[in-house]
């Protein structure tokens, strides 16, 4: 059961403390004075859903927990987290509540908060059993009007995932099972469950949030093939690859500020765990008006290829 | 602006003759024609949500009428000391009465023996906390009711409770919905020979819609009958006879949908149910289709968006008739239906009256399914009317939603021409008194929104106020002659429920916490009171054991329409709460949380 956290009173004191302590570190930087004697900066204090790798569990396995981790130790400080299911409502009653400061990883597009420069861009992701040598590489595979095809599902209202948006507007409707991102809560990972139905040849080819596709993919009883979804035409006005950043209150300018400071200066730190949880990455994003940019096919890109095929664990 | 009753502090009597000023009366003077109603024995209590299994909402009451309702004093009050959307009816048997709470749904009886109706006892069902992450739109709860010594209500987390009416003892509690899968329950169940029925919520979660119907001395199922799938989940069999032809045929609700999709199809039921003793039917509405966009699951999608009919003994389907096939505009078909008796064409019918979210006053033959009218009470940029001969809403295409479009002006909005709050029905007048919404919406594209670490992207939707700046209305409907009597045009969507009485006086609330009595005749305004919070409630009457009438409601703001106040969502997002704050941005400034019982009487 998560543990909520009961939100602090003076919360721009906080906000005062970190931003005296990004100032700290700074001056010791420079300094190169050997320690501190200031007040000890209050913790990081992290919104996290306790049930959802490859981003965040109550054990801090994710890597949204590692990444919290390496920015709390910048500061001087620990983690502390207000665990709640990423459902409806976890902003508003996280962030919203000041139980928590720090959402770590949402779009960097998202309204319902203020976003510190993305530290990662990661695509939607075809996944397919290596051994069926399907090698999908375009929604406009003519056999993906045949397969089996699963997609990740969500809401209501015409509201979807941009790849099941992207089958429809294709007419790819009638061979398409949805995966509810939502799942069974009381299992763990509950989002993961589109994955493991590759590896069960339950369904063919299995259209995905990179992240967490390559990552189950990786812990699949057979070897697996991730390969990063290209990007629509303009005129389909439908990104599948997003700019990821740190979340918080809107107005909290310093805050994102100070975070935004910390992430440039632990980029390859942050940069080494992405690439150790397989995160696909994807090229950056394109100016506002242009169509997304497509993934980048080499590089950082290959992290979600079919070099992720898991190894029998 | 017109019709803006509810301005704060405006109580001076010019104020109180210019709003009156502003009600349209009826065209012609000559009154409604009455319909013949089956005589009516009032007991003062208010033991079931809607007051009776017709579901009208109208007390035989008369203490309290036209002539002196302008001298009703407050008589007492009571927190609930919760703050989030008071959805619910009071119940009152005998001398005590019961509120039931939102999430964490809590029980109170209240003793009208005594002065100021002290708590005689609390139950409290504990609900799982997690439970309040899962519901879509507020935690809400619509009430309970009472049957021969028991007292019945759901839990936000799923269960069915019965507690002993005069002690507060659980006498049991059954777990019917699973939040792990995104259900919830959220509706007031009600109890029709023996069983208790009671059905689901989570359409959005990929949920699949069912009514239940359980025993009484166990909370042992019954039946249980689903809204998607195959024939025999949905109880329908022989017995099934629907009126047109589109409803006719085998396991519609499996091909009605691309293959499996009806596993999530939704078609909750969490509205209302009504129960024609004479033919031993229930009539229930199922939500709307999900979780799929529109594109996604082409087909009708049976049987969502619609209205069954059941035997309440077996469950057994009899007819079903959909308002919505596959909607478009997420208007759960799950609104009152109002039983009664019409003259139409010279017949006198046994009809059912459904005013519906798609913006259409439903007529229909109860017994058939066979849709005697359907007239808009709403401005309507969606669809151009209902074909009665095939019962098919006739939509208007370049009004469709779907993948990326951007879309104008759809009217009505996705809460629909009137959303759950139930409106009344008086057999004295034969008008039927509709609280309800007057919004549009513009689907804007796509937005980026987070769930589960995973980006995904909703129809920008941001609602307004509809033609006239008005954003909602008490209407008072003619169903015979299809035509609205007058009309109260409202600064905010009403969200209470209405209750109508033989003392010909109306009564709502609006959500910025006015309580209101109006003439039911004229519309003409009787009296009002401000309340602590905006009213989602709904409003009762009852002969209290001092032999005097009673009205009462649960104020406190929220639900849907008032999730930016009760949710403290962030007004700058017009996006929140599926598009419904950027109607509401002004609702934190007329208004704020509290939930409170108001009982009034005369002096």
């Amino acid at each position: 059961m998560p543990a909520y956290v009961v939100p602090a009173a003076h919360d721009l004191f906080r906000l005062h403390t970190s931003l005296r302590a990004v100032i700290a570190v700074f001056a010791l930087m420079l300094s190169g004075a050997a320690a501190a004697h200031a007040q000890a900066p209050a913790p990081l204090r992290v919104c996290a859903d306790p049930n959802n790798l490859p981003f965040s569990n109550e054990r801090q396995e994710g890597f949204e927990n590692k990444i919290a981790e390496v920015l709390a130790a910048e500061l001087g400080t620990s983690v502390e987290y207000t665990w709640w299911a990423q459902r409806r409502g976890f902003i508003r009653n996280t962030l919203g509540e000041q139980r928590c400061d720090v959402l770590m990883g949402v779009p960097a597009d998202l309204e319902m908060v203020l976003t510190t420069q993305p530290y990662y861009r990661s695509t939607y992701v075809f996944v397919t059993r290596a051994d069926r040598g399907l090698d999908i590489q375009s929604l406009d595979d003519a056999r993906l009007r045949t397969l089996h095809v699963g997609v990740q599902l969500i809401g209501d209202d015409g509201t979807n995932t941009p790849p099941a948006h992207a089958l429809s507007r294709r007419g790819i409707v009638r061979n398409v099972a949805g995966y509810m991102v939502y799942g069974d809560y009381a299992q763990p990972d509950p989002p993961a469950r589109i994955i493991e139905a590759v590896a069960r040849s339950d369904i063919d080819v299995a259209l995905a949030w990179g992240p967490m596709a390559a990552f189950f993919a990786a812990r699949q009883p057979v070897a697996m093939r991730v390969v990063p979804i290209p990007a629509e035409p303009a005129e389909a006005r439908l990104p599948l690859s997003f700019d990821i950043a740190i979340g918080v209150r809107k107005g909290e300018v310093e805050r994102r500020d100070a975070l935004d400071a910390l992430l440039v200066r632990r980029r390859s730190h942050i940069e080494a765990i992405l690439d150790q949880y397989r995160v696909p990455l994807a090229a950056a994003a394109a100016r506002e008006g242009d169509p997304p940019a497509a993934p980048a096919g080499a590089g950082k890109a290959d992290g979600g290829d079919g070099d992720a095929a898991g190894k029998g664990t | 602006m017109a019709g803006f009753f509810g301005m704060a502090g405006c109580t001076g009597p010019e104020e109180e003759r210019r709003a009156v000023a502003q009600v349209r009366p009826a065209q012609t003077q000559a009154p409604p024609p009455v319909p013949n109603q089956p005589p009516h024995e009032e007991d003062g209590q208010w033991t079931m949500p809607a007051k009776n299994h017709a579901s009208t909402r109208f007390s035989g009451l008369t203490e309290i009428n036209v002539d002196n309702a302008r001298t009703m004093r407050l008589a007492w009050t009571f927190s609930t000391g919760v703050l989030r959307g008071h959805e619910a009816a009071p119940i009152i048997v005998g001398s005590t009465m019961y509120i039931v709470t939102p999430y964490p749904n809590i029980l109170y009886a209240l003793d009208l023996k005594e002065t100021g109706a002290p708590v005689k006892w609390k139950y409290e069902p504990k609900p799982a906390a997690a439970a309040q992450g899962v519901a879509c739109c507020d935690v809400v709860n619509r009430g309970g009711v009472h049957d021969e010594g028991r007292f019945y209500f759901n839990t936000l987390d799923g269960h069915a409770v019965a507690v002993d009416a005069e002690t507060g003892a659980e006498v049991w509690k059954v777990k019917l919905g699973e939040i792990n899968k995104g259900e919830t329950i959220t509706m007031a169940p009600l109890v029709v020979n023996g069983k208790v029925l009671v059905g689901n919520s989570g359409g959005e979660m990929g949920v699949r819609g069912w009514l239940t119907a359980l025993r009484v001395e166990d909370g042992s199922t019954a039946w249980k009958a689903y809204s998607t799938g195959p024939d025999s989940d949905c109880l329908i069999g022989p017995e099934f006879k629907p009126f047109y032809e589109q409803d006719r045929g085998r396991d519609l609700g499996v091909s009605s949908w691309p293959p499996e999709a009806w596993k999530t199809g939704g078609g909750t039921v969490w509205g209302w149910i009504s129960y024609d003793p004479e033919s031993n039917l229930i009539f229930y509405g199922t939500a709307n289709p999900g979780p799929w966009n529109p594109d996604q699951r082409p087909g009708d999608n049976k049987w969502t968006c619609g209205i069954f009919a059941r035997d309440a003994d077996t469950g057994q389907a009899r007819w079903f008739y959909q308002f919505s096939p596959h909607d478009l505009y997420d208007w759960d078909g799950v609104n009152e239906q109002i039983l009664t008796e019409l003259e139409i064409g010279g017949q006198r019918r046994k009809v059912l009256i459904r005013p519906e979210r798609n913006g259409y006053v439903y007529v229909m033959d109860r017994a058939s399914g066979e849709v005697l009218s359907a007239r808009p009470f709403v401005h309507n940029t969606t669809t151009r009317g209902v074909d009665l001969k095939t019962g098919k809403l006739i939509h208007v295409e370049e009004k469709s939603t779907g993948s990326g479009k951007l879309i104008r002006d759809i009217c009505p909005a996705a809460p629909g021409a009137k959303d759950w709050n139930p409106s009344a029905f008086s057999p004295r007048t034969g008008l039927l008194y509709i609280p309800h919404n007057n919004l549009c919406m513009d689907f804007e594209g796509y937005e980026t929104s987070y769930i589960a670490g995973t980006p995904f992207v909703g129809a920008n939707v941001k609602m307004y106020a509809g033609p006239g700046g008005h954003r909602g209305l008490l209407t008072a409907w003619d169903p015979i002659e299809g035509k609205e009597v007058w009309k109260i045009e409202e600064d905010l969507p009403v969200w209470s429920g209405a209750l109508v009485t033989a003392g010909d006086v109306v009564f709502y609330g609006t959500m910025d916490g006015w309580f209101k009595a109006i003439d039911a005749r004229t519309g003409a305004a009787l009296w009002r009171f401000k309340t602590g919070s905006g009213i989602v409630g709904q409003p009762v009457t009852y002969r209290g054991p001092d032999g005097k009438q009673y009205v009462a409601v649960l104020s406190g703001v929220g639900g849907w329409a008032g999730a930016v106040v009760a949710g403290d969502l962030d007004r700058r997002d017009g996006s929140a709460a599926l598009g419904f704050v950027n109607a509401m941005r002004d609702l934190p400034d007329k208004t704020t949380k509290g939930g409170m019982l108001y009982v009034f009487a005369l002096p």
